[in-house]
């Protein structure tokens, strides 16, 4: 089945032949399994936008409640052409291209200070990318010659944070969140900046946030420079750290 | 039946050296209380109460009595006190000592003997209810019956108790024997315990008595709706771990995740303070015959599963230890691990195997508790539900007790209510396709399972031979489990901790000691 005719702009998703928009989707409902049921699952898959759904799977996951697959054509496309989405900007330096370029170009060492804030104790992400044994085999910030590297762990309040990387005169600033739930993560991270406004602190460093549900346009929006999810290297940062310092020097 | 070989010389060495660690703590706990331990000890006369503002009453009276410097006494002793200044009961004298207008001081002519006396009713009562709810849990379990191990053991945690009460029903129709309600992300750092039900919290739900009756009553109905015992399990951990304990024991839970250094490692909470906590904690505990779930597991997501896996042996020998210290017996003494190797590793599956089967062994009537991958875990949750396959493979071959299940959705959100379902239903399949496999294979003599299990058994005991060399509070300030470091006065609830008078009075504790009736 062919929804619309191909346009290299329109993407629509792909089953099996282009064109088809064939999507999966599973889902709950309050409602015991039955006839009635699936024509029930079948109307909620329309509504979504999927031609000819098939309910695949019909299963009662807790007493008066149902568990659906289904599968059907999605009419949905998007037009990639209107998609901007920022990304962090910068060369992709290795560790030893970055150390040099600290020593010749800003000719003393880089302070960073990193913290897992509020109440959140997942401390794996902001080890991985300061700590000594890094990640995924890269070392981390601590490894670096041209890096002084202070990580305060999990649980940090924000106070405390930027208590310290005015004591130790940080450059960068780096905030992990990890939980999620009901946007903790966010109101954590933009209450640091509310907070470093009010002190006329915020241009003085340069402010990163990370975790496993950040990108680089959420940190944008929470008044971070950046913003970096999964899979991040120590060399990403750093990289971004350095070529961040060198505009503002300019 | 499939078996590593175990030297069982090494094996006793590693007991021998880990009740040497635990001695050697067991001296400090002995000279010590902290608030958490006197808010229990208030808890279990039966004081309760919170103010306007919230604030228990048991936190107003120990605290004014800590900011006289005097809990070195013990709460009970100014409680007694005040029984024999008039007070007509426990509750009564608390709120005196509490909100009354004098300051609290040490003096007094009460004798040491008239004190214990005034209290010897409130002592019994208070053991009473805890045995009352243990006897009402042993018979219901034995009518209703239990099911075959690995016990599938399910997390809820939607933040509201009563969503909670709903998908802990529903977990036990899908299957489960065990749910377990997770605490709010922030709890384990309060110094109080929240009151009355709760509607809000990130990443669980706040433990709080009134909770856990809300969850036992929709446990037992389930229980008696399906036609077998479903049981219930929280948080005896942080700042609070002993009060837990109490009303856990009270409500009937039937068992506590409870570590004698998990606080420590994972919520940067004082050792001084967490050792001292988790022993009283642990007498309630072994009072009420609830099984405890150790945090081993926890190691290998902040080290590699790999090169950590014997810190997680060496941890099991010495939580163990601390257990036995307190009266908690082998068969509610669930010692934890875990699935967490990285999956993409050649041969990560034998290594898994291997561990699995070597926990097993070594301690063969524990109800060992076998955690589910967690780490590697991402947002495909096709290949997680694949991946939760292999460690329920291992689980049933290796006869695990309790076995968490793993979720495909781990890397993104707590469970929902298909995830769950879809989870129990593979592990059903996997635990009755499997069933006898164990029974059925033998491992080859000195191949990759065998050789890993002699390997890990021997870091363990060099491991718990330089701990007993440098005593526990050096070597967790050396990162010795987990890649973590503490110092012995950093972390929270240090100001908690209070040397013991020489006529502390907690004829409660005492009783626990003695382990009479
Ligand atoms: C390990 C773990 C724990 C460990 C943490 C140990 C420790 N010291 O860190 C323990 C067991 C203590 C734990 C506890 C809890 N956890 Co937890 N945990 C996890 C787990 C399994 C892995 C996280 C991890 O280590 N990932 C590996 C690291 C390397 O990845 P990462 O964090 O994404 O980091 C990378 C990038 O994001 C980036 N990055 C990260 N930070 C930063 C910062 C900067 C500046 C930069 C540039 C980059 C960067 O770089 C890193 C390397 O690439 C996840 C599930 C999962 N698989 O994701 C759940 C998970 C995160 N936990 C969760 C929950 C709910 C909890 C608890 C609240 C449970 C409870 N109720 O008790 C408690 C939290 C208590 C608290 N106060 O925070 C939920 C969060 C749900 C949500 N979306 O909000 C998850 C998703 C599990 C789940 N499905 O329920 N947890």
């Amino acid at each position: 089945m062919t929804l619309i005719p191909k346009h290299p702009h329109l993407l629509r998703a792909y089953g099996d032949r282009e064109g088809d928009g064939m999507v999966q989707m599973t889902f709950t409902l309050r409602i015991s399994p039955g006839a009635q049921a699936k024509e029930v699952a079948k109307r909620f898959a329309e509504a979504h936008g999927l031609r000819e759904p098939l309910i695949s799977a019909m299963e009662e996951c807790g007493p008066g409640y149902t568990y659906f697959v289904a599968y059907g054509h999605s009419i949905h496309h998007v037009d990639v052409s209107e998609v901007d989405v920022p990304e962090v900007k910068m060369e992709d330096l290795d560790k030893h291209d970055i150390e040099e370029r600290i020593e010749h170009q800003i000719g003393r060492k880089v302070v960073v200070v990193g913290a897992c804030t509020g109440f959140d104790a997942h401390t794996v992400g902001i080890d991985a990318i300061l700590n000594m044994k890094g990640y995924a085999g890269e070392k981390g910030l601590e490894s670096y010659k041209w890096f002084d590297a202070h990580n305060m762990g999990a649980q940090v309040e924000n106070e405390a944070l930027l208590a310290r990387a005015l004591a130790v005169g940080a450059d960068a600033i780096l905030v992990s969140q990890v939980i999620t739930q009901r946007n903790s993560h966010k109101e954590n991270a933009s209450a640091l900046i509310t907070l470093m406004k009010e002190r006329g602190l915020r241009e003085r460093f340069v402010m990163l946030l990370g975790g496993p549900r950040i990108d680089h346009k959420l940190g944008l929006e929470l008044g971070f420079d950046a913003g970096f999810g999964p899979g991040t290297l120590p060399k990403h940062v750093a990289a971004f750290v350095v070529q961040r310092m060198m505009e503002r020097k300019q | 039946m499939a078996q590593v070989p175990l030297d069982m010389k090494v094996v006793d060495e590693c007991r021998r050296l880990a009740a040497s660690i635990a001695d050697d703590v067991q001296r400090f706990i002995d000279k010590h209380t902290t608030v958490g331990v006197e808010r229990t000890v208030a808890r279990a006369f039966g004081i309760e109460g919170v103010d306007d503002q919230g604030i228990p009453l048991v936190n107003m009276l120990v605290d004014r009595i800590h900011a006289q410097k005097l809990l070195g006494r013990g709460v009970a002793f100014f409680l007694g006190r005040e029984l024999l200044r008039g007070a007509p009961n426990l509750q009564d004298a608390a709120e005196r000592l509490a909100y009354g207008r004098s300051e609290i001081t040490g003096e007094g002519p009460e004798t040491e003997a008239q004190i214990n006396a005034v209290l010897e009713q409130g002592v019994k009562t208070a053991l009473k209810h805890m045995d009352d709810a243990r006897d009402t849990r042993e018979a219901m379990k034995a009518r209703l019956g239990m099911a075959d191990n690995p016990w599938k053991y399910v997390i809820v945690a939607t933040g509201n108790i009563y969503d909670d009460a709903i998908q802990a029903k529903s977990a036990a129709h899908g299957g489960a024997d065990v749910v377990a309600v997770i605490r709010a992300t922030a709890q384990s750092l309060l110094d109080y315990v929240p009151h009355g039900a709760t509607t809000e919290g990130y990443g669980g739900t706040y433990a709080t008595q009134e909770n856990f009756k809300i969850v036992r009553r929709a446990l037992d109905e389930a229980s008696e709706e399906f036609g077998r015992y479903c049981m219930q399990t929280n948080y005896s951990s942080g700042l609070c771990m002993s009060e837990i304990a109490y009303m856990a024991a009270v409500e009937r839970l039937d068992m506590l995740l409870n570590d004698s250094m998990y606080g420590i490692l994972f919520r940067d909470i004082n050792m001084q303070r967490t050792f001292v906590d988790q022993y009283f904690s642990r007498r309630l505990i072994a009072r009420s015959k609830i099984i405890i779930n150790t945090g081993e597991d926890n190691y290998l997501t902040t080290a590699d599963a790999v090169d950590a896996a014997h810190t997680v042996l060496a941890s099991q020998f010495i939580n163990e230890a601390f257990a036995h210290r307190a009266g908690v017996a082998d068969e509610n003494l669930g010692l934890g691990h875990a699935y967490e190797i990285n999956p993409w590793l050649e041969d990560s599956f034998l290594l898994e195997l291997s561990q699995a089967q070597l926990v097993r062994q070594i301690f063969p009537n524990h109800p060992i508790k076998w955690m589910p991958p967690t780490k590697f875990k991402t947002g495909d949750v096709f290949h997680s539900h694949v991946h939760d396959a292999m460690f329920n493979l291992v689980g049933i071959t290796t006869k695990q007790s309790i076995e968490l299940l793993g979720m495909f959705s781990e890397a993104i959100h707590t469970p929902l209510l298909m995830d769950r379902y879809l989870s129990l239903k593979s592990t059903k399949y996997i635990y009755t396709a499997a069933k006898h496999l164990g029974d059925e294979i033998e491992f080859k003599k000195d191949g990759i399972i065998e050789t890993r299990a002699r390997v890990v058994l021997n870091e363990a005991v060099e491991l718990l031979t330089t701990v007993q060399r440098d005593g526990i509070w050096d070597s967790i300030s050396r990162g010795a489990f987990a890649d973590v470091k503490r110092t012995l006065t950093g972390g929270k609830g240090l100001a908690g901790v209070v040397e013991r008078e020489r006529a502390y009075v907690n004829p409660i504790l005492s009783m626990l000691e003695g382990g009479a009736a």
